[in-house]
């Protein structure tokens, strides 16, 4: 008992000592920068509302900046607005604006480098070249900010909230519109991004690069130029994301490139123009996720190995799976497949012949993209019938041998 | 004109025929609706039919229909009407009956099952489907003389529409697969009405997958309205021009 006494005494004691500055257009302390100057470690710096254009903002000490009713830094397209660096700092409440671009520099509204157990939340910013930029930090919280750009294209763009070489990171309800990537990841590790909503990004809604044992759940990406890429990494874990309208030659719900060891689980697929696709991709485990109304569900590449898919539903889609080569080292069990023409003689729920999900017609579009005309065809049907009768070109160990006669409930 | 029209669906009703290909077509769609859990699949199957049965039935049916009627339209003649009046009004009172009987048969059910975009897209590329069938079927039946003959072709013409000319587009396409052939296979699909049909619900089904699509013609023939607009603009043409060549040569044909 005495003991908490203590540590109780003791805290009350470090808060008395820390002191508030308040920062105020009309006050006596009129710029961010000198609040910032005055400001001892511990110390609270609150932002009052108005407009401040005070260029590149320091901080490297840790202090928690607060802004009250929304005060605007405004970087007037030249200055990278703030730059943090240390231990324990918090940035809350504040929009930023129109940050500087430059080919040469990362200019970002808020820029953190070299920092540890900082937080950055409820801050909004919009017209960055970067939003958030993260270097070479760890422990940090990311949350409930609203990023916004208005891009012209994919060069003169940064991206929504990027990391490079952090660990311990949380990016959680976020909405990152109108960037180069909404979230970025290169040399990430341990880190979560949960609940956040990525849209009209101009490449991709999340986008990751050798970043390994890092896990995303509940974020929506929608109509982002080409979905979300996962590449070079190992041990990602992808649980209950949306994955919507990601339309284009070039478009995925997800890319994985070179994964090995991760987990896709209980996602939602819908309306891609390829579901998942997967290239050099190992020991994945696919399962409970839905796939409806997409032109592929899937596209799995030659290349990929030892990949399991099941309990999965596939509906409504304009082709199940397509692949370019005819080996196939990964295994398909109990998916439901709404092509499916199977019977079920014993009644458990399992039909009693493999489904084939790759057809003979979307062999034919891969060779020959032009044939896409003939979509739906009653050419087409009887081709892929024919083919169903006598396989011969479709790879023959393609194929779910327990596919399950009704939809499961996911 | 439209006397002559209601005397056409007066017959037509009387010989039940119209009548069975619509209760055909209803049961059918019911049945699917019925056997599917998911109503979008039910459309799909139905799309076969739309795109196979409507245009059989509406050439075979309207051909059979112009010979049997042929001592009427013969006696019509000798009244001091033209012929384009009674070949056209001959016309309409098939195609409404034909049109009538899809949208009892097909659209009723799509309507109450599937009332998307779909479904619309569905009953319209279905009814537009008719109406060309029934006009290409007027023109070859005036070309040729005998009941047989007219039949024949007509079959042919089916066959050459809903099988052929999609083996002949696939063979063209492989054989230039070097070139780009962009263009090109939208103009091929022009040139028959089953495939307009398919590509106007595809636009409207497959958008996901037709997005995957590198080409810029093709990103913006689907991308936007102009793919629709298209389509339903060549059918109009194929609906028009040969019921107008049809007319033409019955104008001038030797009765």
């Amino acid at each position: 008992m005495r003991g908490y006494l203590l540590i109780f005494l003791m805290f009350t004691t470090f808060l008395a000592s820390a002191n508030t500055i308040v920062v105020d257009k009309h006050g006596l302390v009129n710029t961010l920068k000198q609040g910032i100057k005055m400001a001892k470690p511990g110390d609270t710096v609150l932002l009052k509302k108005g407009l401040y254009k005070e260029g590149n903002i320091i901080i490297n000490k840790s202090i928690h900046l607060v802004g009250i009713d929304e005060p605007i830094l405004d970087g007037e397209y030249e200055h990278e607005i703030l730059t943090i660096s240390g231990k324990g700092i918090f940035i809350s409440g504040i929009q930023f604006q129109n940050s500087g671009s430059s080919s040469m520099n990362d200019f970002a509204s808020i820029h953190a480098v070299d920092a540890s157990h900082f937080v950055i939340e409820n801050n909004t910013i919009i017209n960055s070249f970067f939003g958030i930029h993260i270097a070479n930090a760890h422990t940090g919280i990311i949350r409930n900010n609203t990023i916004k750009g208005n891009p012209k294209n994919e060069q003169n763009t940064g991206n929504g909230i990027h990391l490079w070489q952090c660990t311990n990171m949380v990016i959680r309800d976020n909405h990152v519109e109108g960037h180069r990537d909404g979230i970025y990841f290169e040399f990430v590790t341990h880190s979560s991004i949960k609940n956040n909503f990525s849209t009209h990004n101009i490449r991709y809604g999340l986008h990751f690069m050798f970043s390994n044992n890092d896990a995303y759940i509940g974020n929506i990406f929608r109509n982002n130029g080409a979905g979300v890429a996962v590449m070079y990494s190992q041990k990602v874990i992808m649980v209950k994301n949306h994955f919507d309208q990601n339309w284009g030659s070039n478009a995925y719900g997800i890319l994985l490139k070179d994964i090995s060891d991760g987990q896709v689980i209980g996602n939602i697929f819908h309306q891609n123009t390829v579901g998942i696709f997967l290239d050099g991709t190992n020991r994945m485990e696919v399962h409970k996720n839905t796939f409806t109304a997409n032109g592929w569900s899937m596209k799995v590449q030659a290349n990929c190995d030892e990949n399991t898919f099941h309990h999965n539903n596939f509906m409504n889609n304009t082709f199940d799976i397509a692949t370019n080569g005819t080996r196939m080292q990964n295994e398909f069990y109990n998916n439901y497949w709404d092509k499916y023409e199977g019977y079920d003689m014993d009644k458990d729920g399992i039909g009693d012949v493999a489904y084939h999900p790759v057809s003979l017609y979307s062999m034919i579009i891969e060779q020959n993209p032009n044939s896409l005309m003939l979509m739906r065809s009653f050419m087409v049907t009887l081709l892929d019938k024919a083919e169903k009768a006598i396989p011969s070109l479709i790879p023959e160990n393609f194929a779910d041998q327990s596919p399950r006669m009704k939809a499961l409930k996911l | 004109m439209l006397k002559i029209s209601k005397y056409v669906l007066y017959d037509i009703a009387r010989n039940k025929v119209a009548i069975a290909y619509t209760l055909f077509l209803l049961v059918i769609s019911l049945s699917f609706f019925q056997m599917e859990a998911n109503s979008g699949k039910a459309v799909l199957s139905l799309l076969n039919v739309v795109l196979i049965v409507v245009p059989l039935i509406s050439l075979v049916f309207s051909t059979i229909h112009w010979y049997n009627s042929y001592e009427f339209i013969e006696l019509m003649l000798t009244q001091p009407i033209s012929r384009k009046k009674v070949l056209l009004s001959e016309f309409s009172g098939i195609a409404s009956s034909l049109v009538t009987a899809f949208l009892i048969g097909v659209g009723l059910p799509v309507l109450i099952y599937n009332p998307d975009n779909i479904g619309l897209a569905l009953i319209i590329v279905g009814t537009l489907l008719t109406l060309s069938f029934t006009s290409i079927a007027f023109l070859a039946s005036v070309k040729s003389k005998d009941k047989s003959r007219g039949i024949g072709i007509a079959l042919l013409l089916w066959f050459y529409f809903a099988l052929i000319y999609d083996g002949l587009v696939l063979m063209i396409l492989f054989s230039f697969s070097d070139y780009p052939m962009e263009k090109i296979t939208l103009l091929l699909s022009s040139l028959n009405p089953i495939d307009l049909g398919r590509i106007y619900l595809m636009l409207q089904m497959d958008i996901s997958a037709l997005m995957g699509y590198t080409g810029a013609t093709y990103k913006e023939f689907f991308g936007s309205n102009v793919g629709l607009f298209y389509t339903i603009g060549i059918m109009f043409i194929w609906i028009i021009v040969p019921i107008m060549l049809a007319v033409r040569s019955f104008n001038k044909k030797d009765l």
